[in-house]
């Protein structure tokens, strides 16, 4: 084992939803070092009862993303040597997002959004049906493939000031979820989705920030879904009054 | 804890255009206000007239210019990442915003006297 010649000071914020305090902590330096190892390095070595959230460790599940440093991260594959400042990381748990405790947050407000704003499949055929072969070339796979990496990590949707401001802001996620199915071939409810998405809380809220956009930890671009949300749903209703 | 997910120049963008429009909706009732003067009290828009020569109101109008167009040119940049099927590089677009107002409220200085 390597001998510890440095540590750094990790302020991690605690509590539950009725309040919360700051606990800092002394954290040895490591080479290669995440946040996520910084975490568990507490809960495994000074406090069990720190509550926290992770699953993959390797950016595929969306599941530990926490703020760090002010900035929401996918924090298993944030570096600590990119982010510490003046020797000092400070993380607490997601924005936008009630608390459950400690660093864990509830995500069911993010997920029901989706719902809201009909993310989910709305299957053309039935498993009787010989299966639709889509060309990769296709325009519309081509703008739905843009989106579809998205690993439901809630890092866009707490850098969001409009969720921040309106909480029945669908969030950059469940629209941009909402723009992949729209532009799917296989999906049936084209005009649920387009009303689902400009009513009260839709795209139409967006004021084109781009916090999404510049948080998102694998490069999506959930402000350009958006933006195609509103063309399309402006469009939609010309075609409907014409 | 800072919060840090408002770094990046397109919030800056979003911020001066929500400022510009603030400030212009603010300036708007004051402009008409004045140009009244015109049909009812000549004198004292001759008066005003006379004011705003002053060289410290011109730099107060050089801002006032660099607000009008820097809120035309970012709503343009609006307009064109909502309505065409191409997201462009937004900064370059946000900075180039800034740009052309600068141009513009700078060729306004340039040539008043």
């Amino acid at each position: 084992m390597p001998s510890i010649t440095r540590t750094f000071t990790t302020t991690v914020r605690r509590g539950r939803p009725d309040g919360h305090f700051n606990e800092t902590f002394e954290v040895p330096a490591r080479e290669s070092q995440t946040v996520l190892d910084v975490v568990s390095w507490i809960q495994q070595n000074i406090d069990p009862t720190l509550s926290y959230r992770f699953s993959c460790r390797v950016g595929m599940c969306g599941s530990c993303a926490m703020m760090v440093n002010g900035m929401p991260r996918w924090t298993c594959r944030t570096q600590v040597k990119k982010v510490l400042r003046n020797d000092r990381l400070e993380v607490a748990p997601l924005r936008n997002l009630p608390v459950i405790k400690d660093l864990a947050v509830d995500m069911d407000p993010f997920f029901e959004k989706w719902i809201e704003a009909e993310g989910f499949h709305h299957p053309s055929r039935s498993r009787e049906d010989p299966i639709e072969p889509v060309s990769p070339e296709n325009p519309g796979r081509v703008v739905a493939d843009a989106g579809i990496e998205c690993i439901n990590c809630s890092v866009c949707y707490a850098a969001c000031d409009t969720v921040t401001g309106n909480r029945d802001f669908l969030g950059p996620a469940a629209l941009q979820r909402a723009w992949t199915l729209l532009n799917d071939v296989r999906d049936a409810a084209r005009p649920s989705i387009l009303e689902a998405v400009s009513r009260s809380g839709g795209c139409h809220n967006c004021h084109s920030i781009a916090s999404c956009t510049a948080s998102c930890p694998i490069g999506l671009d959930p402000m350009a879904a958006i933006a195609g949300l509103k063309r399309e749903t402006a469009l939609s209703c010309f075609r409907k009054s014409g | 804890m800072k919060l840090r997910p408002r770094h990046h120049s397109l919030w800056l963008a979003y911020i001066l255009h929500r400022l510009s429009g603030l400030a212009l909706a603010l300036f708007l009732p004051v402009h008409f206000c004045v140009l009244a003067l015109a049909l009812h009290d000549a004198a004292r828009l001759d008066g005003f007239l006379r004011f705003a020569a002053h060289p410290a109101v011109k730099l107060a109008e050089f801002g006032l210019v660099f607000l009008l167009a820097v809120h035309a040119f970012g709503g343009l940049r609006l307009i064109a990442l909502e309505w065409l099927p191409w997201p462009g590089p937004q900064k370059t677009l946000a900075a180039a915003a800034v740009s052309m107002a600068l141009l513009v409220a700078g060729s306004f200085l340039l040539q008043a006297h």
